[in-house]
């Protein structure tokens, strides 16, 4: 594959000795970067490790982070070199340029560039998979029914261990309610140190998403959908919480710091919210999944729609049945 | 320029009521910019009547304070008079009532044809490249706008409606105006050229496409004076259905440009399927114009499903259909899936026509067959039709069905694996190349750095764990500004230096254009760079606010960004100098040295490109190879490609 015919001012080295040196060099690079992306950035890297979550996407990021090393350092080194090496002065005349050698394919290398890719790609999405499934979503808004669902989870709120806090976007601030608290409504976010919290994220007006920056939660908050999201806290501490997606004039004012507090002060604090909004409770509306504003300013009841006809052949309405004040049932999973 | 073909053209039979020149009618009478101009302004003043009539006794229209009836029908209707006043009705009307179409002005010299509805493809490039780039401009200084008010962590400079309608106007017109900045000059003026083809296949649609796209950008513009649109580029709805008038121009702006996609790409498919000069075989065909085919099949199999959205959108906001309004049992998932279905193909009609010029260039600055040929195209095609099937990543967090997220992060991951085949090619092609680091091959090589950081941090939010601190972040921000702005919009500047001699026979400055290059190379890198930590560390896009801890960051992004407009101007100063200001110099026919068809005619290229039709005996990269040149003529006039596989 020597160039036929180029002015050579030294000896041209062979293909094997161009492979080795780039590989060289390029193992050399991979040896010193990877370890440093690894374990002096990847600890640093966001969210941090404020929750379980949190930690493991910390972990995923160090992972794809070192993946990707190798690849932009071939890249860059190779070209890099090739650049170096093969680089011919912009302006030579045209007649004076001797022609590449006309190598068309490389079989060898061709199969193992596919190759080489697939096995990433394969890997890189059996890792996030199996991610997902063990971090119960790995923190995101998993929808109404999600799949992975942490130990005590039940799609029946009664019957739910974990900590329920219902995200509520509107325009332009998050609010929170507790049904196991009564229901209380709140205006800031405080949560147990070490405790399962399922967030079911809702909105009253458009779409809002719910990102919790360093519990490593996001759950967009549509009108009339319980996004739900599994988070395990582990440190005390702020939690900063933003929006994610444009929700309009002031969607950049949504922003708020919540806390992380040891679990006899989340006790204190929801004891005094409790107390605090007692004569509000009563005027809530009913817990449920989501709420529907209507035009007259109330919002939707199911529990006060008419009964289906009797005979009518269809399925009763699945929220007919419960009354007002208790929680609803989560729309029914599959 | 040549001027002695004598070839006739198909259209110019038939009695011409409108002949050019001095003895033709008075200059009102001739279609132009001035008869469009008049034609748009009654027509919106017709539909914004009609509209109010419509709306002025609707309940709902006067409770909601804003006619979106008037503003959409005038829109609507003031574009229906711009394109008549053009000219793009005149022979399709004349046809359907029977009459013999007097000849369009096909052959039209001067530089009138390029304010005009010409027919002739290169007329509709040139005019292409001086819209895209001022569309381009426009955007970028509505980006310059968004950097300045993020200097300060709190509101500064504009209140917060206003820098939502910056940002909105900045989005959408990078996103939707650009779409067609590598398919609309280089694709029409080149494909033709480099198949060997006198013409498109469909010249009309052509000259629609591109009459669209400034009609769609005034619309888009004039959205500003009647209160902007709040919803950035994505359009989500419910938020788009309680906006104010300003989301009309939006959606209709949008609806036009998904029209201009549709007639643009399925022209050039068809062209390029039909209009082959013999012996152009697909193995022949260059990669620009393959980039050029599966882009077009992109734009006209996804831009409907857009055209559809958009006018369901306005059907929600005028006539208050519930599409999208979960009040009255509406979804606004619907809303997402259907611009996510056209969103994403669209991302790749924003980077397969770079990909196109990145393989088109590679053999000639290294004087290098191309390596791996079909893997190139089996590449494009592969990540044309992946590209349908991954939507739904930009829904992640969104709350629907999550058991389809791990196909979708499948889908979405292997889609990387044919976008690599590009660099598997750039790779094989510099082994052992005669590197000559041209001002394009710069831009080309800028465009691969670039694009691989794009890439890679692509993965990142294929990924759902990581998704879940990326998506709506800073990071997806600087994610697609690496892909398009440092890959597609590089790769247009390769194309632009590459090809510019071709298209007016004079050479962009060369200092300059190095000067263009590591100013924009540098400084693009240290604006959106850093934007992947801002994001990391939870900073939302879109935000006026931001936290405090991120000041400083962000204070070195805006001003990295002043300096890729002052770069910017450099490449205006090189553009207008080059092409207007200094005499032309007369150039070498083929001054890169290129194997490429385009090169076998004059330049410019004379009205009908070929005064004979080429026959092409051989491939485009034979670089190195004992393979003669790429077209031989014969002395037979070929009207008609034959011998085409």
């Amino acid at each position: 594959m020597s160039a036929t015919g180029a002015p050579a001012p030294r000896a041209e080295r062979t293909d094997r000795q161009h492979v080795r040196r780039i590989g060289l060099i390029w193992l050399i690079a991979c040896a010193v970067a990877m370890p440093v992306v690894y374990f002096v950035l990847g600890p640093h890297l966001p969210p941090g490790n404020d929750s379980y979550q949190a930690a493991s996407q910390q972990q995923d990021n160090a992972v794809l982070a070192v993946i990707a090393t190798p690849v932009m350092l071939f890249i860059w080194i190779y070209v890099g070199y090739a650049v170096k090496n093969w680089r011919i002065p912009a302006d030579t005349p045209l007649e004076e340029i001797v022609d590449g050698p006309p190598i068309r394919g490389h079989r060898g290398f061709q199969i193992t560039w596919i190759a080489v890719t697939t096995l990433t790609v394969l890997g890189l999405f059996v890792f996030a998979t199996v991610e997902m499934a063990v971090d119960h979503g790995a923190g995101t808004g998993s929808g109404s029914s999600p799949i992975w669902t942490p130990v005590g989870f039940s799609s029946n709120l009664k019957d739910n261990k974990l900590l329920q806090v219902q995200v509520i976007g509107q325009q332009w601030r998050w609010t929170y309610r507790f049904p196991q608290y009564g229901g209380v409504e709140t205006a800031d976010l405080v949560l147990p140190a070490g405790q399962q919290v399922q967030f079911n994220v809702t909105s009253l007006d458009v779409i809002h998403s719910f990102w919790a920056v360093n519990l490593g939660v996001k759950a967009d908050a549509n009108p009339g959908v319980n996004n739900i999201a599994f988070v395990e806290t582990q440190a005390i501490g702020p939690v900063d919480i933003r929006c994610a997606e444009l929700c309009g004039t002031y969607h950049g004012a949504m922003a708020q710091t919540g806390q992380v507090v040891a679990h006899q002060d989340f006790d204190t604090w929801i004891t005094a919210q409790l107390a605090l909004h007692k004569d509000l409770i009563p005027q809530l509306p009913p817990y449920a999944d989501y709420y529907i504003p209507q035009t007259d300013g109330g919002y939707y009841d199911p529990a006060q729609d008419p009964p289906p006809p009797v005979d009518s052949g269809l399925p009763p309405a699945p929220d007919a049945s419960s009354s007002a004040g208790a929680p609803s049932p989560s729309p029914s999973s599959s | 320029m040549a001027t002695d073909i004598a070839v006739a053209g198909p259209d110019t039979g038939g009695t011409s009521e409108l002949p050019a020149g001095p003895g033709g009618p008075s200059w009102w009478r001739r279609p132009g910019l001035l008869t469009g101009v008049v034609g748009a302004v009654v027509g919106y003043a017709a539909g914004t009547y009609l509209g109010t009539w419509l709306g002025q006794d609707n309940q709902q229209v006067q409770g909601m304070g804003h006619n979106d009836f008037a503003v959409t029908l005038g829109y609507v209707i003031g574009t229906v008079g711009w394109l008549a006043g053009i000219g793009a009705l005149a022979y399709p009307v004349q046809k359907m009532l029977g009459h013999q179409p007097a000849a369009q002005h096909e052959h039209e010299r001067g530089v009138g044809r390029y304010f005009r509805y010409t027919l002739d493809h290169k007329v509709v490039g040139v005019q292409y490249l001086v819209a895209m780039i001022s569309y381009f401009l426009v955007g970028g200084l509505f980006a310059l706008a968004v950097r300045t008010e993020l200097l300060s962590p709190t509101r500064h400079l504009f209140p917060p409606g206003q820098y939502l309608e910056i940002v909105g106007e900045h989005g959408t017109m990078m996103m939707m105006m650009m779409t067609s900045a590598i398919l609309g000059p280089f694709g029409n003026y080149l494909v033709p050229l480099m198949i060997g083809s006198r013409r498109m296949a469909f010249p009309r649609l052509e000259a629609l496409s591109f009459w669209l796209t400034p009609a769609a950008f005034l619309v888009l513009l004039s959205g500003l004076l009647i209160g902007g649109f709040p919803t950035g580029w994505t359009g989500y709805a419910p938020l788009s259905v309680e906006a104010t008038q300003g989301q009309d121009a939006y959606l209709v702006a949008f609806g036009l440009m998904a029209a201009s996609m549709i007639v643009g790409g399925f022209n050039i498919v068809v062209t390029v399927i039909n209009y082959r000069a013999p012996g152009m075989t697909w193995t022949r065909l260059p990669l620009f114009t393959w980039s050029m085919l599966v882009t077009g099949m992109l734009m006209s199999l996804a831009a409907p499903v857009l055209l559809l959205g958009c006018y369901l959108s306005l059907m929600d906001r005028t006539v208050q259909t519930a599409l999208f309004d979960v009040e009255h049992g509406g979804s606004p998932y619907l809303w997402e899936n259907i611009f996510w279905f056209f969103g994403h193909p669209e991302v790749y009609i924003l980077a397969l026509p770079g990909f196109g010029i990145a393989a088109e260039l590679l053999p000639v600055f290294t004087r290098k067959p191309a390596f791996g040929y079909r893997i190139v195209v089996a590449g494009m095609v592969g990540v044309g039709l992946l590209s349908f099937f991954v939507w739904q990543h930009h829904l992640f967090v969104s709350g629907i069905n999550s058991d389809m997220r791990p196909v979708v992060m499948l889908t979405t991951e292997m889609i990387s694996i044919p976008t690599g085949f590009i660099f598997l090619a750039a790779i094989g092609t510099l082994w052992r190349a005669r590197i000559r680091l041209t001002v394009p091959m710069l831009f080309v090589l800028g465009g691969l750095f670039n694009f691989l950081i794009g890439g890679i941090s692509g993965v990142f939010l294929s990924d759902v764990p990581t998704d879940a601190v990326a998506h709506g972040s800073f990071f997806v921000m600087s994610h697609f500004h690496y892909t398009i702005m440092g890959g597609y919009m590089f790769f247009f500047f390769a194309g632009l230096y590459y090809w510019l001699p071709k298209m007016t026979g004079r050479m962009l400055g060369k200092r300059l254009g190095q000067v263009h290059f590591w100013t924009l190379f540098v400084f693009f890198n240290s604006t959106f760079l850093p934007l992947f930590a801002i994001g990391e560390l939870g900073m939302p896009r879109r935000v006026f606010e931001y936290a405090d801890s991120l000041q400083v960051l962000n204070m070195w992004v805006s001003i990295s960004a002043y300096l890729i407009g002052v770069s910017m101007l450099v490449f205006v100063y090189n553009f207008l100098k080059s092409t207007v200001i200094d005499d032309p110099i007369t150039l070498a026919e083929n001054p890169w040295g290129s194997r490429g068809l385009e090169w076998f005619t004059s330049t410019p290229p004379a009205t009908e490109n070929f005064a004979r039709i080429p026959t092409v005996v051989s491939g485009p990269y034979e670089y190195g190879t004992a393979a003669g040149p790429m077209a031989v003529f014969t002395d037979e006039d070929l009207m008609q490609p034959e011998g085409v596989s």
